[in-house]
């Protein structure tokens, strides 16, 4: 009878344990997919702002073009094309905007400045948010090494988390930080 | 946005943490975010109306020196309940790593949390012991925030995953716009001109006198050769600890170049800083960023650091301040009398860190945090109790 409480127990706690850290695995996905989704809302904010300069005219046609170009491909990527194609958009901005006086040209143009600030913003924000979703996928990449998440198949039909890889070194003249910026 | 901003060492105990987070809370009040502080400390004390208590700490020998911390099960019930009435959008917690509130907020709640690591510490046996039990709760946390690079690379080697580097803020215009004191100035600073060639030799010094980490006892080692070639420099030492036992190692002779002022209050500190015409910042270790040094710059003090790597990255590596090798006081004592011998040297340090510390004021730092802030809400709920702890609640055992 005793042998029996001890299995007994053993198992509750066994269960109480997998239940655990299914819970755990459970979040970090839901963390992932969150981190996802404002790591995708600041790479369209990017692209879209980006496709606004692009179409404008206030930069010269060629700039306008391959801004324009950049933009558009970034939107339209399939997923497994989505890093290539913001990579290029990212050295697009800093071919295009990389100097002050290209800053200045958008700045003056009506409704310029307040473009530019979104620009910034998401510019600024897009590592921000990269930074944030890679280290969730790492969390739970180590979590599911484990052992007992393998053998108890504790992740489901969850996919494994790929980190998002991506150039996302902003243009010089907007990557410093001025006074007041 | 509703914030809850989580402060792990006791708010009546001055600290670069608790200022700082004192003046984040403040920063974004005054933004109109609703913002609400938990700190431990003591029933009595006078809080601000935005600082819920936690409790009274209790000092316990921690990591070398006595913390004052928080835990146990009624630190962490009322954890639960701030948790539960704030009702917040976002929860930034403050060391989290440290077996205090930051652990227990972290362990309690769920939703965005954005966490800041501000000491790197080397890796202790502690923490490789804890890390099972702190992994699940780190883990918790959406976003991390290094105060400098040097801490983001501690970060990711102890802990694995990747942060951002969003610097301490400090309110530049605060220092800049502070009024010297005339008591404070060398003849050279006041504009007086007494002949007989520069006269520039006041010296800054602001931290512990007791604490070693500080460096006091490195300047005070250089202050004899620096006292050889300007015979009329005098050291100004604000801080709290022992006077006499800090000049122990000083002829005696030289002992009345050194004028201790005790503790200062912040507008004497940023006086003092207007006043002097080099500010030397010795220390020897622990430092994770060196906010001394940004207000040093942000009052227009040209600044004589030891080269620890997050002195040399507030000093953008030596173009805003000058640097000497960590401890070696012949090194430091040699750069002090050029320093102060070259006015023109100076007034460019003074310019460039003026420059330089726009990245640190407030209204920099506390956009790019909001922008933390934003970026974890984008995509989730609220915060809320973790409910994980509700085992006897799902098997329907629980009172309540």
């Amino acid at each position: 009878m005793t042998t029996f409480i001890w299995i007994a127990a053993v198992v509750v706690l066994v269960g109480i344990y997998l239940s655990w850290t299914a819970g755990r695995l459970d979040r970090l996905h839901a963390r992932i997919d969150a981190a996802r989704a404002a790591l995708d809302a600041q790479l369209l904010r990017r692209a879209s702002v980006a496709q606004e300069i692009g179409t404008s005219g206030v930069l010269d046609p060629a700039a306008s073009i391959v801004l324009y170009q950049a933009a558009h491909e970034a939107r339209q990527a399939e997923e497994d094309h989505r890093e290539v194609a913001e990579s290029e958009l990212t050295q697009a901005l800093r071919a295009t905007l990389g100097e002050e006086a290209q800053l200045a040209a958008v700045r003056e143009a009506p409704g310029g400045a307040q473009t530019l600030t979104e620009l910034t913003a998401a510019i600024r924000r897009v590592p921000m948010a990269r930074r944030f979703h890679n280290d969730a996928v790492r969390a739970a990449r180590a979590v599911r090494r484990h052992r007992v998440v393998r053998y108890f198949r504790l992740a489901g039909h969850a996919p494994f988390p790929l980190a998002f890889e991506m150039d996302d070194e902003p243009p010089a003249a907007i990557g410093d930080r001025p006074a007041g910026s | 946005m509703r914030i809850g901003i989580v402060c792990p060492y006791a708010w009546d105990v001055p600290g670069g943490v608790q200022f700082h987070i004192r003046d984040l809370a403040e920063h974004l009040i005054r933004l109109g975010h609703e913002v609400s502080v938990l700190a431990p400390a003591d029933d009595e004390t006078p809080l601000p109306p935005y600082v819920v208590s936690a409790g009274r700490a209790v000092p316990v020998p921690y990591n070398g020196s006595v913390a004052r911390l928080n835990f146990g099960f009624l630190s962490a019930a009322r954890v639960r309940r701030w948790l539960q009435s704030g009702a917040f959008d976002v929860i930034h917690i403050h060391e989290p790593a440290s077996p205090s509130l930051g652990l227990l907020a972290c362990w309690a709640a769920q939703g965005p949390i954005v966490a800041t690591f501000h000491t790197s510490n080397p890796r202790s046996r502690a923490m490789i012991a804890a890390y099972p039990i702190l992994q699940p709760a780190l883990e918790k946390i959406s976003a991390r925030i290094a105060v400098s690079e040097y801490a983001r690379r501690t970060l990711v080697e102890h802990l694995g995953g990747d942060a951002v580097v969003i610097p301490n803020g400090v309110d530049v215009d605060f220092f800049a716009d502070a009024e010297p004191k005339p008591e404070w100035q060398s003849a050279a600073a006041r504009g007086q001109d007494e002949g007989g060639g520069p006269r520039a030799g006041t010296i800054g010094f602001i931290g512990r006198i007791d604490e070693p980490r500080k460096g006091l006892p490195v300047l005070m080692k250089a202050l004899p050769a620096i006292l050889a070639e300007i015979p009329h420099a005098r050291l100004l030492v604000a801080g709290r600890g022992d006077e006499e036992e800090a000049v122990a190692g000083l002829p005696a002779a030289l002992r009345s170049r050194v004028e201790f002022l005790g503790m200062v209050s912040d507008e004497d500190k940023a006086r003092l800083l207007r006043s002097v015409d080099l500010y030397v910042a010795p220390n020897t270790g622990g430092e994770s960023f060196g906010i001394i040094l940004v207000e040093a710059m942000s009052a227009g003090a040209p600044v004589l650091a030891s080269d620890l790597d997050a002195f040399a990255q507030v000093l953008d590596q030596g173009a805003a301040g000058e640097l000497f090798a960590n401890e070696d006081a012949d090194a430091l004592a040699a750069a002090a009398v050029r320093l102060l011998g070259d006015p023109a040297r100076r007034a460019e340090l003074r310019a460039h860190g003026s420059r330089h510390v726009r990245r640190f004021d407030w209204s920099t730092v506390g956009a790019d945090i909001l922008a933390v802030y934003e970026t974890v809400t984008d995509g989730a709920a609220s915060v809320a109790a973790d409910e994980r702890a509700g085992l006897r609640a799902r098997w329907g055992l629980a009172k309540d």
